[in-house]
């Protein structure tokens, strides 16, 4: 059983959650393994600026914050593998993870910190056009659209910010919405707004993707619903961008945790171990089990929290 | 990074690439791009691990427009093999050691 490890503490997940709690429970000798999952550095690695992470004034790149976590949790011997865990028995002690790779790791603690991923609206044609033209990453693959038309897809945050960092590059974008409104923060609202009156961004309200079009080369053009009269309509795009908001990474827990629409319940509280599940031993931190703040400092925060919270449950095993 | 990474340009794609004796993993990538900047240390390892099996290759698509544009890239990071001077598998987006094994082997 050559394909076996036995760790005291295994950290799922490469986001500031993960290395956050690998920094923590590395110092307090727990000996972390950290296993990646196939986003090495998580949501943050598709972000640009950073303007809200405490202490760096000037703000700072996603990408960049996310290298210095993994180099802090490397400067403590944390032990980093690149593997996606595709299926997981928490049912007995230790716990046994099973990795893509084949090998299986096995730990009496556990940290879960997966994250979310974005969200797809689940179209054939949407999944049939990925990579060639449908994208849910705007600062990855907007550049392939310099003086092009794209739309976005979505009110949130994310898709006016998408929206508007797109509006730089590409020659038009439209922003389709389903309500009437944006649930983005004001901030953005307001650029956005002022952007549709004056530059180059259009807002198709009560509006619905109903096909994506395209050819052999990629998309070109999308099949819309108007969500009030159900009359169907067409606009020629080069690409569109999926903004419809995020989907937590607990598939493989399913059945075996206690979730809460699909986010992994932690005990919270002000009486100490606030990230444990369902199963003593096993804690969860960042946006797994957050589906209210979801920041890089609340995740990082609560990835503190769980190596801890996992390092006085292994003490007390011991 | 790794000496071992071959820097692939437009103008020398058909050299490097459609000309090889061996197959070629490409990454098309960006120094903008945070997700590419993550596979390096991957790519890193499999040119160590593929050495004269597999020639594994990178290029900037900033630099380099006619080679996306020709094979329909319009994410990154896209990798794509290459046998012969054909597409022999594509995977885009972010992925793992153990999908690009699989491409590769996939692939061969």
């Amino acid at each position: 059983m050559n394909n076996t490890s036995h760790h005291p503490l295994i950290i799922l997940g490469s986001g500031p959650a993960g290395f956050s709690a690998a920094v923590y429970a590395a110092r307090a000798n727990l000996d972390p393994l950290l296993i990646t999952g196939s986003v090495v550095g998580g949501q943050l690695t598709t972000t640009t600026e950073v303007d809200n992470w405490p202490g760096d004034i000037e703000g700072l790149q996603g990408p960049d914050l996310m290298q210095r976590m993994q180099k802090h949790a490397e400067r403590f011997d944390t032990k980093i593998v690149t593997d996606h865990i595709k299926e997981v028995d928490l049912k007995n002690r230790p716990f046994s993870l099973f990795g893509e790779s084949g090998k299986v790791y096995t730990c009496d603690a556990l940290i879960i910190s997966t994250g979310a991923s974005a969200q797809y609206l689940g179209l054939e044609s949407e999944s049939a056009f990925m990579g060639r033209g449908v994208s849910a990453c705007a600062t990855c693959d907007g550049f392939f659209y310099k003086g092009k038309s794209v739309a976005v897809i979505g009110g949130g945050n994310t898709a006016v910010e998408e929206a508007l960092y797109l509006s730089n590059i590409a020659s038009e974008v439209t922003l389709i919405h389903r309500r009437d409104s944006l649930r983005s923060e004001k901030i953005l609202q307001s650029k956005i707004l002022e952007k549709s009156r004056t530059g180059n961004i259009k807002i198709l309200w009560n509006t619905t993707l109903d096909e994506v079009l395209g050819d052999q080369m990629g998309v070109t053009g999308l099949r819309l619903q108007n969500t009030q009269t159900g009359k169907l309509s067409e606009v020629d795009v080069h690409g569109v961008f999926v903004a419809i908001g995020h989907k937590p990474n607990t598939d493989i827990f399913s059945g075996q945790l206690e979730m809460d629409n699909g986010y992994i319940t932690v005990n919270s509280g002000s009486q100490g171990n606030a990230t444990a599940t369902s199963v003593p031993g096993v804690f969860a931190a960042g946006d797994v089990a957050d589906q209210v703040y979801r920041q890089a400092i609340t995740s990082a925060g609560s990835g503190c929290m769980a190596a801890l919270d996992a390092e006085k449950f292994v003490d007390d095993i011991d | 990074m790794s000496n071992n990474i071959v820097q692939v340009t437009d103008a020398n794609f058909n050299e490097d690439v459609l000309n090889s004796d061996i197959p070629v993993l490409l990454d098309f990538s960006a120094e903008w791009c945070g997700p590419c900047k993550s596979m390096l240390p991957l790519l890193d390892e499999l040119s160590k691990e593929y050495e004269g099996k597999v020639k594994i290759c990178k290029m900037d698509i900033d630099k380099n427009p006619n080679t996306p544009a020709r094979y329909g890239v319009r994410s990154v990071p896209s990798i794509i093999v290459f046998k012969e001077g054909n597409v022999a598998g594509t995977e885009i987006g972010s992925t793992t050691k153990t999908a690009l094994n699989k491409l590769i082997h996939s692939s061969l």
